[in-house]
């Protein structure tokens, strides 16, 4: 099961992926996962609690920053573990989209005879600016 | 309103049984871009290994959720909801969860800490089947922003 990260090192880029997300993005995961916060999709209920506008679930991007692992992983294994810090918003404008780059990193490997090892996460807005901190996935073989 | 330190080590009541649903499996990953046939394909989750469609790994945040709304509606929690910002949030899994499992979370308290004149409530949601079984513990950190002036 060690072959999961055969041919890789620690610090090696995995995957890039990037998305787009439009207020119509928010609107499907706000049906999806219940969560109707009208600060995802009314702008002044967001400016109404400081904010500068309707911005996105921190949940979508949490949700959509390990699609790509799992994918990735086909049947070999599966998200034994997944923990973010949500740092900066990310807004949302009413027309258009926004980019939400997610590079993944191989950050530590376990012992071979577990296979399990951590990835550590970025994801970033199309200036730069990273809007999750402490990004981790633990992926195990089955 | 400040946050009642009598919430630490409250363990609330589990939720009512919550079925995850095919559909709503297939619904949630696409809403995350999560494009992998075993969130969507039956005869692909099967292939590999599995007996029905594999929830996306944030797909528990729904059934989460329902443990946190208890928390906050929690007549003795002093949390003001207006002013609660999503600071950290975590899944720990023994295996991943499939649809057609029936399951129920039970909320726990497991710290209470103020930094700067912010809360953070910190809780675990341990969720398991019907049987007893755990698959999947959510936690959060919330963030009682206090007042600014």
């Amino acid at each position: 099961m060690a072959s999961l990260w055969e041919g890789h090192e620690l610090g090696d880029v995995l995957l890039e992926q990037s998305s787009e997300l439009s207020r119509d993005s928010l609107v499907k995961y706000a049906g999806a996962s219940g969560d109707f916060n009208p600060i995802h999709y009314r702008d002044d209920v967001a400016q109404s609690v400081g904010l500068e506008g309707v911005l996105a679930h921190g949940m979508l991007t949490m949700g959509l920053a390990v699609a790509p692992i799992t994918e990735w992983l086909g049947d070999r294994g599966f998200v034994a573990s997944y923990q973010v810090r949500f740092t900066k918003p990310v807004y949302v404008p009413p027309t258009g989209s926004v980019a939400l780059a997610v590079s993944v990193t191989l950050a530590k490997c376990d012992e071979p005879s577990e296979g399990s090892a951590t990835l550590a996460l970025t994801v970033a807005r199309e200036e730069g600016t990273t809007v999750l901190g402490k990004a981790f996935v633990v992926v195990s073989p089955r | 309103m400040s946050v009642n330190p009598e919430l630490l080590d409250t363990i609330f009541e589990p939720t009512e049984p919550y079925l995850v649903g095919r559909e709503k499996v297939r619904e949630f990953a696409s809403a995350v871009f999560a494009s992998a046939p075993v969130h969507h394909n039956l005869e692909a989750a099967r292939a590999a290994g599995y007996d029905d469609l594999v929830a996306p790994p944030t797909f528990p945040i729904v059934i989460q959720e329902k443990t946190l709304h208890q928390l906050l509606n929690h007549p003795g929690a002093g949390i003001d909801f207006t002013r609660v910002v999503h600071g950290d949030q975590k899944f720990e899994y023994v295996r991943p969860l499939l649809a057609g499992e029936e399951v129920v979370a039970t909320l726990s308290v497991t710290k209470i800490q103020t930094l700067g004149g912010h809360t953070m409530v910190t809780s675990e949601s341990v969720i398991e089947t019907t049987a007893g079984e755990p698959v999947v513990t959510a936690s959060s950190t919330l963030v009682i922003r206090g007042d600014e002036g």
